[in-house]
């Protein structure tokens, strides 16, 4: 079979054109109106000519084509609607429709807990911390990956203006809980809001960030808009989005994935070809944009930096 | 009314046919067209899978309609939706070896141990393999009585196609819905079931003849 590039997808009068062609015949398949759901309110297929957005300060974005690696850039389409993002729907390439109209302003992150300065964080003053950009690989769990320009700061600058207290061990973040607006928090079966959560020491690392923006963007909603996390050496679910609350505490937080499936989803979630998921394969993952599958790297690719954290732990204990 | 009975089973027949053979046209039309822009190895590997769990369903779905309905020309589609199964089945395997580990075996190795949903899948598929062989008149005949017997394997390679996709999933929520509408089509085929459903069937008969002679 032919393989298309990305560099060769259609351009967009044709497919909207397509499209209504399509809507003759799709009654047929049902998922097809899905894809094409995500075509229609898709922004810009390519990045360079995309308005920079007026609300953020950010730099113009990317400023390479690859990551340390060599590795190249996923299309800003890909990383914009193909999102796993179950407070919307479980399919990854609905996300992106159901979260279009979704208010991520005004916003406010409650930063508080075990810390000497509580304070609560408008969307300003997340952008008086100076952003930045971050090109990291994100790994999901589920084997395939991406390479993303991410624009955002360090969470440790966030953290050390409110002043952690010592006996403060973790972070627990937590996203938004609004049913009317993210609808996949009606369907039981999770335990909404989402929570993940940190130690201290990889909270203050420099790699991870929070972000706001991607491609020299403001995020967009499927992304996680206005600000998430972004852990780059741990499974994708750990990269929380859309953050409302930001707590210092002593005690391991239980993720919404830990709650859900404790013996297949444990709070550390480091990316590690060597401990499989209790159902499926981390040897191999799948790169969105390319052809073939590559092996997976432990720690991500990040393990110089990241695995002191780690000495002495059992990984395979320690999932 | 001749014409009207000579006429529903060759449309069922069509229908047939076209349930057998729209996913793969749509499929290689929509992958001709670059539809699948994100993640095509993913995109033909679901689909490919999730349609031969329908068609699998589908097949099975025959003969407690027949028996719950009377209708008995649906028997006739059993085989043709059975050997479809197959053929997307068939498609869904080569996608797996070829288009998304490229036929390389030493990679496949590396993974697979760690897999169980392969293993099930892969075994369910031989099982179809196996059915799809002996699916011609003359192995039923040389077979006799053990053909219909051996066609009972069919229950379980359906079974093993719903864990082989539960297994895979972060969310079984999808996975489940298809495993009731299985479970429902295996239920009705347990003899007390079978024959309570068409007591029921033959009783609603009597109470409209009695009804229309009233």
């Amino acid at each position: 079979m032919i393989r298309i590039n990305p560099s060769e997808i259609t351009p967009e009068h044709v497919y909207v054109s397509r499209r209504k062609f399509m809507g003759g015949i799709g009654a047929l398949v049902t998922s097809s109106l899905v894809l094409s759901a995500c075509v229609r309110q898709e922004p810009s297929p390519t990045p360079a000519s995309a308005e920079p957005s007026p609300a953020s300060p950010v730099p113009p974005s990317p400023t390479t084509s690859t990551d340390e690696l060599g590795d190249k850039l996923t299309s800003f389409q890909a990383i914009t609607n193909y999102t796993n993002y179950y407070e919307f729907t479980t399919s990854k390439e609905g996300v992106a429709r159901l979260a279009q109209d979704f208010k991520a302003s005004p916003w406010t992150v409650e930063v508080g807990g075990l810390v000497h300065k509580p304070k609560t964080f408008d969307v300003d003053d997340l952008f008086k911390f100076s952003q930045e950009e971050h090109i990291y690989r994100l790994r999901c769990v589920e084997a395939w990956s991406m390479v993303i320009p991410w624009v955002g700061f360090p969470l440790a600058e966030l953290l050390k203006e409110v002043e952690p207290m010592s006996k403060a061990k973790y972070v627990r973040f937590e996203t938004l809980y609004d049913p009317d607006q993210m609808p996949g928090q009606k369907s039981g079966g999770y335990k909404w809001p989402y929570v993940e959560g940190l130690r201290m020491d990889e909270a203050m690392h420099d790699l991870p960030i929070l972000a706001t923006g991607l491609y020299g963007k403001s995020l967009l909603p499927q992304n996680g808009a206005p600000v998430r996390l972004v852990v780059p050496w741990k499974y994708g679910f750990k990269s929380i989005k859309s953050i409302v609350k930001i707590d210092l505490v002593e005690e391991m937080p239980v993720s919404l994935w830990m709650a859900a499936a404790p013996h297949e989803y444990g709070f550390y979630a480091n990316v590690n070809p060597d401990v499989s998921h209790p159902r499926w394969s981390q040897a191999t993952e799948r790169r969105i944009g390319e052809s073939k599958r590559r092996k997976t790297l432990l720690f991500d690719g990040y393990a110089e930096e990241v695995a002191p954290l780690y000495s002495g732990m059992d990984l395979r204990k320690w999932y | 009314m001749v014409l009207v009975r000579k006429l529903k089973p060759r449309w069922l027949q069509i229908l047939t046919h076209l349930a057998g053979l729209l996913p793969l046209v749509w499929l290689l039309w929509a992958y001709w067209q670059g539809l699948f822009i994100i993640d095509p190895v993913q995109e033909i590997t679901t689909r490919t899978g999730k349609t031969t769990l329908i068609l699998l369903i589908l097949s099975l779905a025959c003969t407690p309609i027949s028996t719950i309905s009377g209708f008995k020309q649906v028997l006739r589609v059993r085989r043709a939706l059975g050997l479809y199964a197959f053929m997307y089945a068939s498609l869904h395997f080569l996608t797996f070896v070829g288009l998304d580990y490229g036929f390389d075996l030493d990679l496949i190795r590396y993974d697979i141990v760690d897999q169980r949903y392969v293993l099930v899948g892969f075994a369910a598929g031989l099982l179809l393999l196996l059915l799809a062989i002996t699916s011609t008149q003359g192995w039923q005949k040389r077979l006799g009585k053990n053909w219909k017997r051996l066609h009972r394997l069919v229950y379980l390679a359906s079974a093993m196609a719903i864990v082989h996709f539960a297994w895979q999933v972060k969310d079984i929520r999808e996975p489940l819905r298809y495993g009731a509408v299985l479970a429902l089509f295996l239920i009705l085929r347990i003899p007390g079931v079978r024959r309570a459903a068409s007591n029921v069937r033959y009783q609603l008969k009597m109470s409209r003849q009695s009804q229309s002679e009233a």
